[in-house]
């Protein structure tokens, strides 16, 4: 017989085969951070995949219970280091859920602006380093400047370029110049006309870029269920779930925008749908600074949540107690338990605060999209090559600020 | 909303009394309390029944509470994707006490039961693999419990004579910095010595 099978008894011990194991990170630059991938591969497909994480861990959840919720804030630009403002934003909401505090017509506005700020960020970043994951590096070259115009915009607007701290329960720390809306908006015009064209131009028909997307990494109904997904791995599958449009919070309910979904639910349709989603971001902010326009005023609800404008505190006593209290003691929030989430970038992220009536929160639990996505990798892993790993890990959009809390 | 949320607690209630120990809604969310020997068969009940539909598990996480007799609230979170709806969870276990795991019917659950497990120390039967997920190799210690300290106790460096990470007990230059803002009018009680006396003399 020649056609192999009776090869066997030719083998030694030492001649059988067995599964590989390989350890993918914690240093490997597809990694997207600090992610050790203990992957079993038979030849070159995956047989198990098991993510070690935690090399991240900076006990978020701990440090916070000993610090007042004005001193938390700043916590969760730290989480998702990509798209900042949208974690502070589930934060606010969820004091503002348990104080009663209504957010200025002006403040809202400005927080809608930024979120979707924060998803043209993260997208960016998603988009392009997934395309260097499969093996293109102009898409990041290029990507990266439009980050940069973004992130001056972050700093023109609180100060700082990534950790912002910006939001704050009952508003939004300060009010944009008028100069900025005018530059956010050309800006946007510019983005959909240069960068949108090229990238499209560069990634969407490449076949090298089809190849190694398409049919990878498919998610079905029933696993968007039982992994518990948000964000565009649902939205890649064809569910059109998006918490902005199925529980609005915000303003979110008077603003014009489409929900994109895909057919798949491979990685070349989450590549879409974050393409699309990007021009609905942009969308929104346009709406939004037409919106802020004709919308002048407080950008933070006045009350014992935040400080005295200066000018009072420079005239009355009661308004300089009240700032000093405030920023020693800080506000207590009412005993009580909420969860708010609002839908970040990455899917949905989510605060569960228990608060005892102190100035400190009990207990707050930060529920993290990328912790879900990251858990199905072995799922959605098994039986693709090695080489496709990149790519899923690409796709499911982990940032591991995020996951490791 | 908060209609729509009373409703289906009453709903709850009358299809599975047996499980709702008690339920309310709060800042227009529904909580549930139920007991650790019916978790797995509510959970099943809350996914399969048509008006509920609680198909994705949002998060699962533990509380402590070291002045109670039953120390922890494991907190479930669900969302339901078709009925647009959330519902809350909560069990409340002594410290020696194991919840039932619900990875046979979310296997999302298999490592918030492990992040719970690590940061809590509460231990989820039927887990498929309980182990560590979010501390570092061979921690020790339940770092999200009341009773441990935020330094920790373990800090590392590198040690340029054995060429390798040491762990060595924690050691501070400095007293962690942990200030009383409380508001001596409102907050905090300060008992002064002759006190009590006033308390005999009104009683």
């Amino acid at each position: 017989m020649m056609d192999g099978s009776k090869f066997d008894d030719a083998l030694t011990g030492e001649q059988k085969i067995r599964n590989f194991n390989i350890n993918f990170g914690p240093q490997h630059p597809a990694a997207h951070g600090v992610l050790r991938l203990v992957l079993e591969l038979d030849g070159e497909v995956v047989e198990r995949c098991d993510p070690h994480i935690g090399l991240l861990h900076r006990g978020t959840e701990k440090l916070m219970e000993s610090r007042t919720y004005l001193q938390n804030l700043p916590y969760f630009d730290r989480l998702d280091y990509v798209a900042p403002m949208n974690q502070e934003h589930a934060w606010c909401l969820a004091i503002e859920k348990l104080t009663g505090v209504e957010v200025p017509r002006r403040a809202s506005l400005i927080r809608v602006l930024f979120c979707e700020i924060g998803r043209v960020l993260n997208h960016l970043l998603n988009i392009t380093t997934q395309a260097l994951d499969v093996g293109a590096l102009t898409p990041p070259l290029w990507g990266f400047e439009e980050r940069e115009e973004l992130m001056i915009f972050y700093e023109r607007a609180c100060g700082a370029r990534l950790h912002a701290a910006y939001f704050r329960p009952g508003g939004v720390h300060q009010d944009l110049p008028p100069e900025l809306l005018d530059d956010i908006e050309a800006w946007s015009h510019k983005f959909m006309s240069g960068f949108m064209v090229d990238i499209d131009g560069l990634l969407t028909e490449n076949r090298i870029f089809k190849q190694r997307n398409a049919d990878i990494g498919i998610v079905t109904e029933d696993d968007i269920l039982k992994y518990g997904f948000s964000g565009v791995m649902v939205r890649g599958s064809g569910f059109a779930w998006d918490l902005r449009r199925a529980q609005p919070y915000e303003c979110y309910d008077e603003f014009d925008f489409q929900i994109p979904v895909g057919k798949n639910g491979d990685c070349y349709d989450r590549y879409l749908v974050r393409m699309e989603e990007m021009r609905q971001s942009i969308s929104i902010i346009q709406q939004a600074i037409a919106k802020l326009r004709d919308c002048p005023g407080d950008v933070l609800a006045r009350g014992k949540l935040t400080p005295p404008s200066r000018t009072d505190m420079k005239t009355s006593m009661e308004a300089l107690i009240h700032h000093f209290k405030l920023y020693t003691e800080g506000f207590h929030v009412p005993e009580g338990e909420v969860y708010a989430a609002v839908e970040a970038p990455k899917g949905e992220f989510g605060v569960y605060l228990v608060a005892d009536g102190t100035n400190k929160p009990y207990r707050a639990k930060l529920r993290a999209p990328g912790f879900l996505h990251l858990q199905a990798m072995d799922y959605i892993s098994k039986g693709h090559q090695l080489a496709d790993v990149a790519a899923i890990i690409g796709t499911m959009d982990v940032v591991f600020g995020e996951i490791d809390r | 909303m908060s209609e729509a949320m009373t409703e289906l607690g009453t709903y709850l209630e009358a299809k599975r009394p047996d499980c709702v120990l008690a339920w309310d809604v709060t800042h227009g969310e529904l909580n549930v309390d139920v007991a650790p020997a019916s978790l797995t068969g509510f959970v099943e009940f809350l996914t399969n029944d048509s008006t509920c539909k609680f198909s994705t598990l949002v998060d699962i996480t533990g509380v402590d509470y070291p002045g109670r007799a039953k120390r922890f609230d494991v907190v479930y979170h669900f969302l339901s994707m078709y009925q647009n709806h959330r519902i809350r969870l909560r069990v409340s276990i002594r410290e020696d006490q194991m919840v039932p795991s619900i990875t046979d019917i979310h296997p999302s659950a298999n490592w918030f039961e492990r992040e719970v497990f690590d940061m809590f120390g509460i231990l989820f039967s039927g887990h498929p693999d309980l182990r560590r997920i979010l501390t570092d190799y061979g921690f020790r210690g339940y770092p999200l419990r009341k009773d441990f300290p935020t330094t920790g106790y373990t800090e590392v460096r590198y040690d340029e004579a054995e060429k390798r990470v040491v762990y060595e007990p924690v050691s501070l230059v400095q007293e962690y910095r942990q200030f009383d803002f409380m508001s001596p009018w409102e907050g905090a009680e300060y008992i002064l010595p002759g006190d009590e006396k006033k308390e005999e003399g009104a009683a």
